[in-house]
């Protein structure tokens, strides 16, 4: 731990350029990585070549730009999602464990989600589900994350306890009714929700990944903007009125990019849990607590953890697959038991 | 100048604030004086614009303070909260800092780390500007909150001066600093700052107010200069305590006798 600290503190001193660019870096180095592993490995170069549309092999370039890009990207698209859906909610209710999986967000979008599985090709003519996922999940996370909010705001403050335990009535609530989805489905649709509560980047295409792009990067964009009104909140909602700012208005728009970031995240790849755990809570540790700073490296690190725990997912029982929820739910269980651990004193008064 | 007109606020059926009328004016440092439970908390919020009066007005600059933008208000009026713990730990100076928000895009960022210093200095905080606000102690997370308030203060442009809301600023602070807090807020009121705070210690608020208003039972008993107010008499009416004047100084003897 304190090698961590150390480490972390030698990287804040780093100059922002370097940091930043070390970020990108190791992003890009995670990609390169996905790309060139696999079933069929393939060397950098070969990778390069594929990609600028020069490859010796079609075999190389279908694996490339059929298989793997989208794959890398869809992975990518989701991290950044998720981790800086954490951060933001984070921010908003002053809290370090405010993960879209523990207040219930994801099992809110994933019920959506599993509906439009089973009653999608009924109800919608052919072509629209892809797109229709993202909004029903993004419309399952808002209504998810307006009531829990509500719930936990008591005289203008947040209770961390019953944002939590709102969190387990309503992961409860949406289990049972994936249960009864389940229940409803033929054998096909319930592969599909079985695979997919389980999280997993495997049925990536371009299609998806258009139809998850807005919904990370509308987001990201407004993020500059949310990150002065965050800082504010830090130090509680009225100060952050003292000093101008339009407390409700934020937190309204919040909770709407949030949505949308989980809502989208959800519909392609199922519930990955405590990237919006984790990601954040290490930025918070290597590059301090500001937002303008936390919210975009939370992105970029969401996008290298889950391209790396996807190539991971893949290989490490190759050639079957693990669902990479069970990969981000092994590191990020004992990362949350050791933040409470660290934290205890607080929770318990 | 703030003007507040006959204005109560009441909190689910209970009337916490009754019919005071007040005017702050630049350059004057005002004490609220009063007992516990006597709305002083809530008087200042009404004045901060937190909460809208249920009766009454509230004015600043002729304009009721309902009409002021968040943004235009918090250009004209700073508030030092009682106890602020932060969600997540920062660097002091960077604490400090987020006091400048509102004058993000008006000033240039030379001007804004010019008022930080300026505070920093002012509130005497230079020493932990490097700390995590975690590892501070009570007191000194309050003075931060003081550099933070000031540093919102805009002295440097010309026009209205702005206003600053103090409550119970020497709360958990050692006598030398509360004494420093007060000569802070004498130093503002100097350049035109209209300064307003919460004070339990009547000795202080009768040596540095220009002015004080003692509350009890959410009115305003008595207003005017401290030794108009805080006689005798209203020492025992009002706190139920004795005390004197000593040489220019209030000195409370303790609780009435039964």
């Amino acid at each position: 731990m304190s090698d961590l600290a150390i480490g972390a503190g030698r990287l804040t001193s780093l100059p922002r350029g370097a940091r930043t660019g070390l970020a990108i870096l190791l992003l890009l180095a995670a990609m390169a990585a996905s790309l060139a592993i696999g079933a069929v490995p393939l060397s950098l170069r070969d990778v390069l070549q594929a990609l600028m549309g020069q490859a010796e092999d079609a075999r190389q370039a279908a694996v490339i730009w059929q298989l793997r890009l989208p794959r890398t990207l869809m992975a990518g698209l989701v991290g950044a999602g998720l981790a800086l859906a954490g951060a933001m909610t984070q921010g908003l209710f002053r809290n370090p464990i405010a993960d879209p999986s523990l207040i219930g967000v994801s099992a809110g979008a994933a019920v959506v989600t599993a509906a439009l599985i089973v009653f999608g090709a009924i109800l919608l003519p052919p072509g629209w589900l892809p797109y229709a996922m993202p909004l029903g999940a993004f419309a399952g996370s808002l209504a998810v994350i307006a009531i829990v909010s509500r719930i936990a705001m008591v005289e203008a403050r947040t209770s961390v306890a019953l944002l939590l335990l709102a969190g387990i009535a309503i992961n409860a609530l949406a289990m049972a009714g994936t249960g009864l989805l389940v229940y409803l489905s033929d054998d096909r649709q319930m592969r599909d929700i079985t695979f997919w509560t389980l999280g997993s980047v495997g049925g990536a295409t371009w299609v998806k990944v258009w139809a998850l792009a807005p919904c990370i990067i509308l987001p990201l964009i407004c993020a500059p903007w949310f990150a002065r009104a965050l800082d504010a909140l830090n130090l509680g909602e009225r100060e952050a009125a003292h000093l101008g700012f339009r407390v409700e208005r934020v937190k309204r728009l919040a909770c709407f990019a949030f949505a949308l970031a989980v809502g989208g995240a959800v519909s392609v790849s199922g519930i990955i849990g405590f990237v919006g755990l984790v990601v954040p809570h290490l930025v918070r540790l290597t590059f301090g607590a500001r937002h303008c700073v936390l919210l975009p490296f939370s992105a970029i690190g969401g996008a290298t953890l889950l391209i790396l725990a996807d190539v991971v997912a893949r290989t490490i029982v190759a050639p079957a697959e693990l669902p990479i929820g069970l990969i981000t739910a092994f590191i990020g269980g004992p990362f949350f038991l050791a933040l409470l651990l660290r934290r205890r004193r607080e929770f318990a008064a | 100048m703030m003007r507040l007109t006959a204005i109560a606020v009441e909190r689910g059926r209970r009337r916490i604030v009754d019919g005071v009328s007040l005017d702050v004016a630049p350059g004057r440092l005002l004490a609220i004086v009063g007992p516990n439970g006597a709305g002083k908390t809530t008087l200042l919020a009404a004045m901060a614009g937190d909460l809208r009066p249920a009766g009454g007005t509230v004015m600043l600059d002729d304009r009721d303070l309902h009409r002021w933008s968040p943004l235009d208000l918090a250009r004209r009026r700073a508030v030092m909260p009682q106890a602020a713990r932060m969600g997540f730990s920062l660097p002091v100076r960077d604490v400090v800092a987020l006091g400048r928000s509102p004058f993000e895009r008006s000033h240039t960022r030379c001007e804004n780390a010019a008022a930080v210093a300026r505070a920093i200095h002012a509130a005497d905080v230079g020493h932990l500007v490097n700390r995590s606000y975690e590892t501070l102690s009570g007191g000194e997370q309050q003075r931060v909150q003081l550099a933070r308030a000031v540093a919102q203060l805009d002295l440097e442009r010309a026009g209205a001066k702005p206003m600053l809301l103090l409550d119970e600023p020497t709360a958990n602070l050692d006598l030398a600093h509360q004494h420093a807090v007060l000569l802070l807020a004498r130093n503002l009121a100097k350049q035109g700052v209209a300064v307003v705070a919460i004070l339990h210690d009547l000795g202080l608020a009768f040596t540095y107010a220009d002015q004080v208003v003692a509350l009890q039972g959410g009115r305003a008993v008595a207003q005017g200069a401290p030794p108009e107010v805080l006689t005798p008499t209203l020492l025992r009416d009002v706190f139920q305590v004795d005390g004197l004047v000593v040489s220019g100084h209030l000195v409370v003897q303790g609780p009435l006798a039964a």
